[in-house]
């Protein structure tokens, strides 16, 4: 029996997308958490190797593999309850439309990750692409409350609840966040939300990027504390010169003062923007990372940043860049090579400062990895763990390069 | 090696005055801040540097001895106790505080700096650490990031998981690893994240990078009492939803409220207030906080409010604060024995969970307490009793018991703060199924293959085994 057929026996025939993929890798979209963990448990009895996709708008749907699984289906909010702000969502839910339904109910997912608006939920969980606002509201995994996943061998494991606090167990939710798919599918996400600010107001100022350093610092010295504030490059803002975008987000009275605020510290030099232009910014600036062929982040101390940015700009260039000086957060899309990736990886180690592959072609990332350059001891523990939640080695995920 | 040349091994690293042997000198060592659990470690042994930890793990590795990290004893889960055949390592004596960098709002501390001592130190550049548990001039920061710990203002700035950054970990063999980077960003998958909260399954932390933030510039705290207690927490989901989120939003309700009015911590607290609620709202700007302090005021007005107070200066927020972090050991006066539970529910299940475990306590005839974390619907129900007398205390377990199966019923969990331990090891299957506590072993084999760090914590090891036990061989997890 080959191995759609032993998949339509298991899953329906409605699981196969016969239209199949670009690269001829046959793609299986189970309906529901159980039929993941049916199909991977018999993925890793007959040794199939198996690539996860989601809405493939953001990593590329390129690994090689006996067949690739969808999240697609599964885009069902179970819970959205708005009296205890939080959420379950399914994996496979796309980013946009889960905003919408959240909105409806008066809520907010404080997330702005780069990439399309249809992005999964359970691609912005795996990869840990925060936005703009990890500024004021955290990494992706302080929005999560839980995660339900299944191994390479088809256990489906719960972790965390829906609740705000947890200690009860190990956080695997954690471990999850941002392990690209090496430790297990995504298929339930439990989200802690915010109210939908009662105010949400954008200003920008241009100028070079060594006047807006100045001006990052003014800020952080006036202690105004911006749900945003980010640098972005002038392609990346569509405007002459850099760009110094500033976001606040809650009530009325918050909003007014800290833009009171801004202006005293930095001689009223913002620009407010109206509602359509700081959407379309902030739009922009997210969805511009997918179409680039290469994404990574890199995380210093925010005194760095500036230097960080002239590495970028010495090693790689610095047209596409959008970095959160604030947090010493960067994220960097563009063309580069694998040598060129490893280079820049090694010398930012020498800094203390992790690169995470974020997107590439596939023969980038198996080159370069997700991660590399750990510290001591780490690589074991990965190793470990991964050996632990993928026992066949079912998942195509390039964790580490070949170097 | 006989116990006396393993007590020689260890006066050999770290001198003799730091390893304890007498019976009353372990004795010392035999509880945590929960009275329900007694545990006589064999040896006690405090080394005073990171490398006399790696010394004494190493020995204990080579011997196939089992240990248990400790910090200042504070924990409420039993999860610091070692049993006679293990080695209490105790990590008191590596209190230092190595660098505070205020141009990037980190700290580098070893795990035996008391909490509030950081934030004293931190103070005079405009910055604190800010979680904060009700112990914190006490538990060290070794200890909070073992068990995740929360306290009130966690409901804005988030629990010890928020604010660790990096951290240097001794594992089980005795080697060395580096997790996470200054940044925070990590080298890798999140071994920080999943570090943080492992209850000393994982290994030791020697020495932890933590984010300071700034000390807000504006506070307002609220003063609210309520004619009922489901009235209070009503209110509490008003507030939430109304999109400011403060600080803290603690409960207390009438017994605990008597009791700290009673104490020496008397912070005016109103006695007849069926709760109370101590709404703190804060950030850097003026006139933003009073704004909001004013909405909130009317929001807890519109929802039943018999009267608002606001802290008029330092001194009297200071006082409110002092009876809500001193409200356990206000406890003390109401009877001999004090357990301290620990559970979460939706916010929004608040008034109905509040009123069961008020019949629950009802029905075994027993004397709660409620004081807790409202805006996180962190509840602590503190159950108080007199040990000695008979039958009491398997009453006090029954009753927990049913209020954990309530608050998990609610759509909770069994820990929100204080961890598992040994004390909510046997409601963990009521939460995981043993697939997924198969798994959390599993990983705990990947730090520790032997289970000697912390033993008989956390995961239940018999219900891997019945309830999963086929699977647990899978995994790789063996009987013991």
């Amino acid at each position: 029996m080959s191995l759609l057929d032993r998949v339509r026996a298991l899953l329906g025939d409605d699981a196969v997308d016969v239209a199949a993929t670009r690269d001829g890798v046959p793609r299986v979209a189970p309906a529901s958490p159980d039929a993941v963990a049916l199909l991977l448990g018999t993925a890793r009895a007959e040794g199939w190797r198996v690539r996860i996709e989601g809405a493939a708008s953001w990593l590329a749907a390129d690994a090689p593999a006996d067949l690739a699984l969808t999240t697609r289906r599964l885009d069902k909010i179970p819970a959205i309850e708005p009296q205890d702000l939080s959420a379950t969502a399914e994996a496979g839910i796309g980013c946009d439309l889960l905003r919408q339904q959240l909105a409806d109910r008066g809520t907010w997912l404080a997330l702005d990750p780069p990439g399309l608006a249809g992005r999964t939920l359970g691609s912005v969980v795996a990869t840990a692409t925060a936005g703009p606002l990890r500024q004021g509201f955290g990494s992706i995994r302080d929005h999560l409350l839980g995660v339900t996943f299944v191994t390479g061998d088809g256990r489906l494991v719960q972790s965390g609840g829906r609740v705000m606090k947890n200690v009860a167990g190990y956080d695997l939710t954690k471990l999850e966040a941002g392990s690209f798919g090496a430790f297990g599918v995504i298929v339930l996400v439990h989200l802690r939300l915010r109210a939908v600010p009662r105010a949400d107001r954008t200003l920008a100022l241009e100028g070079s990027r060594e006047d807006l350093a100045q001006v990052t610092d003014d800020i952080t010295a006036a202690g105004i504390q911006p749900a945003a504030h980010e640098l972005l490059s002038p392609a990346l803002a569509r405007r002459e010169r850099w760009t110094l975008a500033v976001r606040f987000a809650g009530s009325e009275a918050l909003v007014s003062a800290e833009e009171a605020g801004l202006g005293a510290a930095t001689g009223g030099r913002f620009t407010a923007l109206r509602v359509d232009e700081a959407r379309a910014l902030w739009t922009h600036a997210a969805e511009c990372f997918a179409a680039r062929p290469v994404t990574f982040r890199i995380g210093g101390l925010p005194e760095s940043s500036d230097e960080l940015l002239d590495l970028l700009q010495h090693q790689v260039g610095d047209e596409w860049i959008s970095a959160s000086p604030g947090i010493g957060a960067i994220r960097w899309g563009g063309e580069t090579t694998a040598d060129r990736l490893r280079r820049l990886r090694r010398t930012l180690a020498g800094l203390e400062v992790p690169l995470t592959l974020e997107r590439a072609p596939w023969p980038v990332r198996a080159a370069v990895g997700h991660f590399g350059a750990y510290r001591e001891g780490v690589g074991p523990l990965v190793t470990g763990l991964r050996r632990t939640f993928d026992p066949g080695e079912a998942f195509v995920v390039a964790v580490e390069g070949t170097e | 090696m006989t116990t006396t040349s393993l007590v020689e091994a260890l006066a050999g690293i770290v001198g003799a005055r730091h390893v304890r042997t007498a019976l009353p000198e372990r004795w010392t060592y035999s509880r945590d801040g929960l009275p329900t659990h007694r545990h006589v470690p064999g040896v006690v042994v405090l080394p005073g540097s990171r490398d006399e930890v790696v010394a004494v793990v190493r020995l204990l590795a080579a011997l196939g001895i089992p240990f248990v990290p400790r910090g200042a004893g504070t924990g409420l889960s039993g999860g610091a106790l070692a049993d006679d055949d293990a080695v209490l390592l105790v990590l008191t004596r590596l209190n230092r505080i190595l660098k505070i960098d205020p141009q990037n709002r980190v700290a580098v501390v070893e795990p035996g700096v008391v909490n509030v001592r950081l934030s004293t130190a931190a103070a005079p550049y405009g910055l604190q650490y800010t979680p904060d548990p009700s112990s914190q001039t006490a538990c060290t920061i070794g200890g909070n990031v073992a068990e995740n710990a929360g306290g009130p203002h966690c409901l804005k700035y988030g629990v010890t998981a928020n604010h660790v950054l990096a951290l240097e970990v001794v594992l089980a063999d005795g080697s060395v690893v580096e997790l996470g980077s200054p940044g925070g960003e990590p080298w890798g998958p999140d071994l920080t994240g999943l570090f943080v909260g492992s209850e000393g399954n994982f290994g030791i932390a020697t020495r932890i990078a933590v984010r300071l933030l700034p000390v807000p510039r504006a506070v307002r705290t609220l003063l609210a009492d309520f004619p009922a207690l489901r009235t209070a927490g009503e209110a509490v989901s008003a507030v939430i939803a109304s999109g400011i989120v403060p600080a803290a939003l603690e409960m207390m309700d009438q017994s605990c409220v008597q009791a700290v009015e009673d104490s020496v911590y008397a912070a005016g607290y109103p006695r007849d207030a069926a709760a109370v609620l101590l709404v703190e709202l804060d950030g850097s700007r003026e006139e933003a906080v009073a704004a909001d302090a004013d909405t909130i005021e009317g929001i807890l007005r519109a929802n039943g409010a018999r009267g608002v107070v606001a802290a008029a200066d330092a001194k009297q927020r200071e006082r409110l604060w002092l009876g809500r972090k001193k409200a356990f050991g206000a406890m003390g006066r109401l009877s001999r024995d004090l357990v301290v539970q620990d559970a979460v529910v939706p916010r929004s299940a608040l008034p109905d969970v509040l009123e069961t475990i008020g019949r629950i306590a009802s029905s075994y005839g027993l004397t709660v307490s409620n004081v807790f974390h409202a805006g996180d619907g962190n509840l602590h129900p503190n159950i108080s009793f007199d040990g000695r007398v008979p039958g009491l205390r398997a009453r006090v377990d029954a009753a927990s018991g049913e209020m954990m199966a309530a608050c998990i019923a609610a759509g909770g969990t069994i820990t929100g703060e204080h961890g598992v331990g040994l004390d909510k090891l046997r409601y963990m299957p009521m939460i995981f199924d043993g697939d997924s506590l198969a798994a959390m072993r599993a990983v705990r084999h990947v730090f520790d293959p032997d289970e000697r760090v912390n033993p008989g914590k956390v995961v239940p090891v018999h219900a891997c085994r019945e309830w999963s036990g086929v699977r647990n061989a899978e995994w790789g997890v063996l009987a013991p």
